[in-house]
């Protein structure tokens, strides 16, 4: 992205000021989910790290792109989380979405 | 402040949610025509959703002293089945002379098929032939990427002006793509999908205010019919001007809808 040195018109102190309890929220919701999950009765496949749902595997592989000190993350995490195929699929089987691409090597 | 929601499906919503934008300074909508949240059993269903957008919906606006204009078209969800969808379309030349029909949307994919992709070609055609704007809807979540490229390929084979075309619901990895093609971007304000008020901001602080607007599309699903407004109060509390507000939320959406002669602000 053409991605704006000082675009927003914000200090770095008022954006943690105005930002951080909401984010921080979110931050302590993910790990709830991560905590309540591993809580859950598993009627799914065991992995290593949890339950082994392709969602959930994207979503570890996606949380240490928040802290690798580089640019365009929210850019960088829907892209992994994308279909990056080309060619249109046969057909439709449902009208619905996951929120992570189904056949992605996560 | 006025402003325009171009993108907010009002057959899903109430008389007050009418009130409640008027009071907040919606002087302008557009709505498109969308899946209902499940398929319909006839093409007579659709003709009388039709009915409702070109007749009904604009006088409910009108009590409140909102003009209400409105996009036709199958929506990708329902466009497996692609002798319905053609069923549908050959009903839609009938209504397109309603003077608040704006042109054919909200056109796209789905889940990116190759039977929802001859819909979307045909529709395309449709526009073309009639000479009509485009309002593209793109997929959600992961196949969106795919979804956004593959509807802009088949617009450029069709030789569509990119500039009488909004592709909507672009998010960080799609908005790029969109604006160096010469489209038109549509930001969408959902609490748990697409964007939330806080990034669309930073779009427009990353990408600037050119050929880009933000809308609700408040439905019957998880959705605030006051979305926009309440970006403008994210994008007052960082300190941008009124008048970026201005361009995004009522000078860029009447650019584009003026290009259809039949838009026109009330007042």
């Amino acid at each position: 992205m053409p991605a704006a040195a000082a675009s927003c018109p914000l200090t770095a102190r008022q954006v943690i000021d105005l930002y951080f309890m909401e984010h921080r929220a979110k931050l302590l919701d993910i790990a709830a989910f991560l905590d309540r999950l591993e809580r859950s009765a598993n009627d799914l496949p065991a992995a290593p790290d949890g339950r082994d749902d392709v969602r959930v595997r994207a979503l570890r592989q996606a949380i240490p792109l928040l802290v690798d000190n580089q640019p365009d993350r929210v850019r960088r995490i829907l892209d992994l989380l994308s279909d990056h195929s080309r060619e249109p699929i046969a057909a439709a089987h449902t009208q619905s979405a996951l929120g992570a691409d189904p056949y992605g090597t996560y | 402040m006025a402003y325009i929601d171009p993108h907010i499906h009002m057959v899903s919503r109430t008389t007050d949610d009418y009130r409640r934008m008027a009071a907040a300074g919606c002087v302008a909508i557009t709505e498109p025509a969308f899946w209902a949240g499940f398929d319909r059993s006839s093409p007579d269903g659709f003709r009388d959703y039709f009915r409702q957008l070109t007749n009904i919906e604009p006088k409910r606006a009108a009590a409140h002293g909102i003009a209400h204009y409105c996009w036709l078209c199958i929506n990708p969800k329902e466009a497996e089945d692609v002798g319905f969808a053609r069923e549908v379309m050959s009903l839609i030349p009938e209504f397109l002379d309603q003077p608040n029909v704006l042109g054919i949307g909200e056109i796209g994919l789905n889940k990116n098929s190759r039977n929802e992709l001859a819909v979307l070609e045909a529709q395309i055609e449709l526009a073309k032939r009639h000479d009509r704007l485009i309002l593209v809807h793109t997929p959600h979540l992961e196949d969106k990427l795919k979804g956004t490229r593959l509807t802009m390929d088949a617009l450029k084979n069709a030789g569509i002006d990119p500039g009488r075309v909004l592709i909507d619901h672009v998010e960080e990895h799609t908005v790029g793509e969109v604006l160096d093609r010469g489209f038109w971007a549509g930001m969408t304000l959902y609490p748990d999908s697409k964007c939330t008020p806080q990034r669309a901001v930073d779009i427009i602080e990353c990408w600037g205010s050119e050929r880009i607007w933000i809308n609700s599309a408040g439905d019957w699903g998880q959705s605030d019919p006051l979305a926009v407004p309440k970006c403008h109060i994210e994008m007052r509390r960082r300190g941008h001007l009124q008048s970026l507000v201005d361009t995004i939320s009522l000078h860029n959406p009447a650019a584009f809808l003026g290009q259809c002669g039949r838009f026109h602000l009330p007042g």
